[in-house]
C-alpha cells in the first residue's frame, strides 16, 4: 500500500534530538473527569523545556482540556476529579495546598477567541505585573515596552497605549493578550488554538512569534490546522477520545506514524 | 501573603452584609409578627370594626382588597397581555418596539403619588365628569369610586404585565413560530395557539406580582376612592326581575376600605394611636402575610416554570 | 398512488371560502393589538399632559418667583425673604425650596447607604454566592422588595424611629434620617438586582483570561469584572436614586412632615411627595393650592423622569460596551 505523501515537510531549522530536554511539565497516567463526563483517560505525556509541543486531534478529544489542566483554568466554576499527577518540574500540581495564583502567573494562557479586557492597552498589558506587584511605576512602563515589543506590536501601538484595546484589530488583540501573557515573566506559555479566530496574515505573524518564543519558553499549542503542529512544533501529540494515542517528534508523527489511527486522523480519513 | 488575606476580608465583608440585609428585612417582618399576632383571629378577619377601630375586625378593608385588586388586574390584564404581544410579535425589532419598551420602563418609573394625581386629575375628574356631562344627571362618575381607584391601579401595573408577558413570549422557541407558518397557519392562529399557551406561565407570574404590587399600593387610591370607614360594603343589590330575589353584585362606584390605606390612616390620623396599636400591627401583619404568600406563589413559579423549560 | 395519499394526509387542509373570512378576523385582531400596543406611550403622555396642563395653571395666579421665596411681615412689621410652603394661611407661601430639599435631605443619603449594601449584596449574589445558596438569597431580596412600603412606613413609625432616637439622641423622633433608612429596604433590593445582573452579564472569557494571568478571584471581581460593569452599575444606583425620590408613603409616616429649609438630616422634613399626598385630598378642587400641588408633581416628575433617561443612557452605553 503506497503511502500518500503527508503534510508539507516541517522546518529545517531545528535543533538536534529535540527529545533530550529535560520534562517542564509531564503528565503521570493522569484522567480527567468533569461532573459526569470523562475527558482524559491515562495520559501519559512529557512536555519538554523551551520547545514547542503541539496537541492535534478531532473535535471533542480533550486537547483543550488536556492544556487548561495544566494551568488549572479547566476547573474554574465547575466540579473536577483528577486521577494521577501532573508535574510542574517535578512538583505535583494537583497535590492539596498548592498556590493557583503563583501556577498560573508561571503557567500563562493565550486563548481562543481574543480576550483583551475593555481597558486600555496599556493598562491590559500592566495587569499583571500589578497584581502580583513586582514592578514600580517607572519599571511598569519598561515592562509594558519590553512585553509588546516581544509580541511583536509595540511599534504599531506606541503612540496610542492609553487608547481602548478594543479598537485593535483581531490579529493586534491577540499579540496584546501575548503581551500580557509574557508581562508576568512566565515559564510555560499555552495556547489554546490562538489562531483560529484570526486572518491568515495575521496567522502568519503569530507563528513567527511562536518560533522565537521557544527560545525562552516552553510552548504547548492545541490545534486542529495540522499544518500549523507541522509548521511550528518540535514534538507532536495525538488526542483521540482522551486517550493519548501517540507521541513524538513533530517529523516523524507525520511522515512515518506508528500508530493507524494517526495516520488515519493526518491523511484525513476522519475528523 | 497579602493578596490572599485581602481577598479572605473581601469575600466575609461580601457574605456579612448580604446577610446582614436579608437579616434586617426577617427582623421588621418578625417585630410586625411579634406586634400582631396577638391580634389575629377569626374574629378579627370576619368582623367589622367597632369603638373607632379600638376593638372588632377588619373584615370590610379585607373585603375592600380583594375588589379593588380583582378589578384592576381585570382592566389591566387583557391591555397588558396585547400590548406585549404586539410588541413581540408584530413590531418585531423595530423603532416603534423601541419607543414602547422606552415608555414601558419610564412607566415603570413614575412615582406611585404621580399616579395619584393622575387618577384624581384625568379618571375622577375628566372622564368622570365628562361621562356625568353626557349622561346628563347629577354627580355621580366623577367623584372618587372604586371603579377609577382600580383604573389607576391598573395604569400603575401595566409595566409588571407588559415585561412578564414580553419575556414569557420570547422565551418561546423561533422554531415554533417558524413551523407553524410552514404549515400554513396565520400570525394570529400562530400566537394564539401555539405560543401563548407556551407563556401561559410567565402571564400567570406577571398577574401575581402585579396583584401584589396593587394590594400593597397606597399612594395612588388615597384619593381615588378609598375611605377609612365606611357603614356599609360596597354592594348593591340587583333585583333579579319576575322573581322577587336580589343579588348583591359589587358596586364599582362606591367608596371602599383597603388595608393598606387602614394602616396608614389608622397609624398617623386614629384619635388613640397607642389604644388602636395592636389592631395596626394585627392588619399590617394581615397585609404582609396576604403580599409574601403571593410573592412566594410567584417566584415558585417561575422556578418550576424554569425548570420545565430545561427539561425540555 | 400511495405516495399521493400520504401527500394528501400532511397537506393543511384548504377552506377556500373561510379564507377571506380568516382574513378579514386576522385583519381586525391586528388593528386591535396594535391600538393596545400604544397603551404605555399613550398612558406616559396623558401622564406628562395632564400633570402639566393643571400645573401650568398655577402659573395664572402665582407668580414664578413666589415659588422659591416670598416676601412677608414680620412681628415687627418688618419685611423679611422667607422660603416656606404654607398655603393654607392668610399670606400663601408656595416655596418650593423646603419640599425639593426635603426631598433630597431623604433620597441622597438612602441612596449612598442603599449603594454601599446593594452593590455589595450584589457582587456577592453573582460572583462569590454558590448556585445553592444563590436559589435562596435571591427570592430572599425579591421578597424584600414584595414588601409594601406602608409596611415599612409604619415599622419606621412604630419601632425604628425609637431605635434611632435612642442611639443618637435626637430632639425629633420623626425624622429625614429615619425616612432615609426607610427608603433604604426598599431600595435596596433595586440596586441589589441590577448590579446582579449587570455582573452576569460580563462574559466569562473575561473573567478566565484574568484568573489565567494568576489574579485571585477577589482581583478578578474587582480589577475586571466590576470595571467592566460599569455602567450597568451606574444606572442601577441611578434608578435607585429615582425610587427615593419617588417614595411616597414612607417619608409620609416617618419623616414629621414639617416643611423647613434645613440640612440637617434629624431635623423633621417634608417632601414632594408627601406634600402632595398630605394636602390634596383636602383641597377645594380647582383651587390654587390645588394646582400648586400639581406643580409640585410636576416638578416631581421632572426629576425622576432625568434621573431614568440618565439610567437609561447608562444601560445603552454598558450594552454597547460589553457588544464589541
Amino acid at each position: 500500500m503506497s503511502r500518500p505523501v503527508l503534510l508539507a515537510t516541517p522546518r529545517s531549522s531545528r535543533p538536534p534530538d529535540p527529545g533530550a530536554n529535560p520534562a517542564k511539565v509531564s503528565f503521570q497516567a493522569m484522567s480527567f473527569s468533569y461532573r459526569e463526563r470523562k475527558a482524559l483517560s491515562r495520559v501519559t505525556l512529557e512536555v519538554p523545556e523551551k520547545r514547542v509541543t503541539a496537541i492535534i486531534g478531532p473535535s471533542g478529544c480533550g486537547k483543550s482540556t488536556l492544556i487548561k489542566s495544566i494551568n488549572r483554568i479547566a476547573e474554574v466554576g465547575t466540579q473536577v476529579t483528577v486521577e494521577g499527577r501532573v508535574e510542574l518540574e517535578g512538583r505535583d500540581i494537583y497535590a492539596p495546598g498548592t498556590d493557583l495564583v503563583d501556577l498560573r502567573r508561571r503557567v500563562g494562557m493565550l486563548f481562543q477567541k481574543p480576550n483583551p479586557f475593555p481597558k486600555t492597552i496599556f493598562e491590559n498589558v500592566a495587569f499583571g505585573p500589578r497584581i502580583h506587584g513586582s514592578a514600580g511605576a517607572t519599571d511598569l512602563e519598561a515592562v509594558v515596552e519590553k512585553s509588546l515589543r516581544q509580541a511583536a506590536l509595540w511599534e504599531e501601538v506606541r503612540d496610542r497605549l492609553h487608547s481602548p484595546a478594543l479598537e485593535l484589530s483581531g490579529g493586534q488583540q491577540q499579540r496584546l493578550c501575548l503581551a500580557r501573557v509574557l508581562a508576568v515573566d512566565p515559564e510555560v506559555i499555552l495556547m489554546d488554538e490562538p489562531c483560529s479566530a484570526l486572518d491568515p496574515i495575521s496567522t502568519a505573524r503569530i507563528e513567527e512569534l511562536i518560533e522565537e518564543l521557544r527560545q525562552s519558553y516552553t510552548v504547548v499549542i492545541v490545534t486542529h490546522n495540522m499544518q500549523q503542529a507541522a509548521r511550528v512544533s518540535d514534538r507532536t501529540a495525538f488526542l483521540l477520545n482522551g486517550e493519548l494515542v501517540e507521541v513524538g517528534e513533530t517529523e516523524k508523527i507525520f511522515t512515518n506514524p506508528s500508530d493507524r489511527r494517526t495516520e488515519d486522523y493526518i491523511t484525513g480519513r476522519f475528523g | 501573603m497579602k493578596r490572599r488575606l485581602a481577598q479572605i476580608l473581601a469575600l466575609s465583608a461580601l457574605r456579612g452584609i448580604a446577610l446582614a440585609v436579608l437579616l434586617t428585612t426577617l427582623l421588621m417582618l418578625a417585630s410586625i409578627a411579634i406586634g400582631g399576632a396577638s391580634s389575629i383571629s377569626w374574629e378579627f378577619l370576619t368582623a367589622e370594626p367597632v369603638e373607632g377601630m379600638t376593638r372588632g375586625g377588619i373584615f370590610p378593608a379585607i373585603f375592600g382588597t380583594v375588589c379593588i385588586t380583582l378589578l384592576m388586574i381585570v382592566l389591566a390584564l387583557p391591555l397588558g397581555v396585547c400590548a406585549a404581544i404586539y410588541m413581540v410579535e408584530y413590531a418585531g425589532n423595530s423603532v416603534l418596539s423601541r419607543v414602547i419598551r422606552a415608555s414601558v420602563n419610564n412607566l415603570a418609573g413614575v412615582p406611585s403619588i404621580v399616579f395619584g394625581l393622575f387618577g384624581v386629575g384625568f379618571f375622577v375628574l375628566f372622564v368622570g365628569r365628562s361621562l356625568d356631562k353626557v349622561r346628563g344627571g347629577g354627580l355621580l362618575f366623577g367623584q372618587p369610586a372604586m371603579l377609577w381607584a382600580a383604573a389607576t391601579l391598573a395604569v400603575l401595573v401595566l409595566p409588571v404585565i407588559i415585561v412578564n408577558t414580553a419575556e414569557a413570549l420570547t422565551a418561546v422557541p423561533r422554531s415554533h413560530r417558524e413551523a407553524s407558518f410552514a404549515l400554513g397557519a396565520t400570525r394570529w392562529q400562530t400566537i394564539r395557539r401555539v405560543v401563548l399557551p407556551q407563556a401561559r406561565s410567565g402571564i400567570l407570574t406577571g398577574s401575581i406580582l402585579s396583584i401584589s404590587r396593587g394590594a400593597g399600593e397606597t399612594a395612588p387610591i388615597l384619593f381615588t376612592g378609598c375611605a377609612y370607614f365606611l357603614p356599609r360594603l360596597p354592594l348593591v343589590h340587583l333585583e333579579i326581575p319576575f322573581t322577587g330575589l336580589s343579588v348583591p353584585m359589587v358596586n364599582p362606584l362606591d367608596q371602599f376600605m383597603e388595608l393598606s390605606y387602614h394602616i396608614f390612616i389608622m397609624a398617623t390620623q386614629s384619635t388613640d394611636a397607642a389604644a388602636t396599636r395592636p389592631i395596626q400591627y394585627g392588619t399590617t401583619l394581615v397585609l404582609v402575610g396576604l403580599t409574601f404568600l403571593l410573592n412566594i406563589s410567584a417566584i415558585f413559579l417561575r422556578v418550576r416554570y424554569r425548570r420545565a423549560l430545561e427539561a425540555r | 398512488m400511495a405516495t399521493e395519499t400520504v401527500v394528501d394526509e400532511i397537506a393543511p387542509p384548504r377552506r377556500p371560502r373561510g379564507r377571506k373570512r380568516s382574513l378579514w378576523g386576522e385583519r381586525i385582531v391586528e388593528w386591535f393589538l396594535t391600538l393596545n400596543g400604544f397603551v404605555a406611550i399613550a398612558a406616559i403622555l396623558l401622564i406628562f399632559l395632564f400633570l402639566f396642563k393643571e400645573g401650568v395653571q398655577a402659573f395664572q395666579t402665582i407668580s414664578p418667583g413666589r415659588f422659591i421665596q416670598t416676601t412677608e411681615l414680620d412681628f415687627d412689621n418688618v419685611p423679611r425673604t422667607v422660603r416656606m410652603w404654607q398655603p393654607v394661611s392668610t399670606n400663601p407661601k408656595y416655596s418650593l425650596v423646603p419640599l425639593v430639599l426635603g426631598s433630597f435631605l431623604v433620597a441622597l443619603p438612602a441612596t449612598l447607604i442603599a449603594t454601599l449594601l446593594g452593590v455589595a449584596t450584589g457582587i456577592y449574589l453573582a460572583e462569590v454566592a454558590g448556585k445553592r445558596t444563590r436559589e435562596i438569597v435571591k427570592p430572599g431580596i425579591e421578597l424584600m422588595a414584595g414588601v409594601p412600603s406602608v409596611v415599612i412606613g409604619f415599622f419606621c413609625l412604630a419601632t425604628l424611629a425609637t431605635l434611632v432616637q435612642d442611639a443618637f439622641g435626637t430632639t425629633f423622633r420623626l425624622n429625614a434620617f429615619v425616612g432615609a433608612l426607610g427608603v433604604c429596604f426598599v431600595i435596596v433590593p433595586v440596586i441589589a438586582t441590577m448590579t446582579d445582573d449587570a455582573l452576569r452579564a460580563v462574559p466569562g472569557y473575561l473573567r478566565e483570561g484574568a484568573l489565567a494571568l494568576g489574579a485571585n478571584r477577589w482581583e478578578t471581581i474587582l480589577r475586571v469584572v466590576v470595571p467592566a460593569a460599569a455602567s450597568g452599575l451606574t444606572a442601577s444606583i441611578l434608578l435607585g436614586m429615582g425610587r427615593a425620590l419617588g417614595e411616597t408613603m414612607i417619608v409620609l409616616m416617618a419623616t414629621g412632615n414639617a416643611a423647613q429649609v434645613t440640612l440637617n438630616p434629624f431635623e423633621s422634613v417634608r417632601t414632594m411627595t408627601a406634600t402632595i399626598a398630605a394636602e390634596l385630598g383636602a383641597v377645594p378642587q380647582g383651587g390654587e393650592q390645588y394646582r400648586a400641588l400639581f406643580l409640585v408633581g410636576s416638578v416631581l416628575f421632572a426629576f425622576t423622569f432625568g434621573v431614568n433617561l440618565l439610567a437609561e443612557m447608562a444601560v445603552s452605553r454598558m450594552r454597547k460596551r460589553l457588544a464589541l
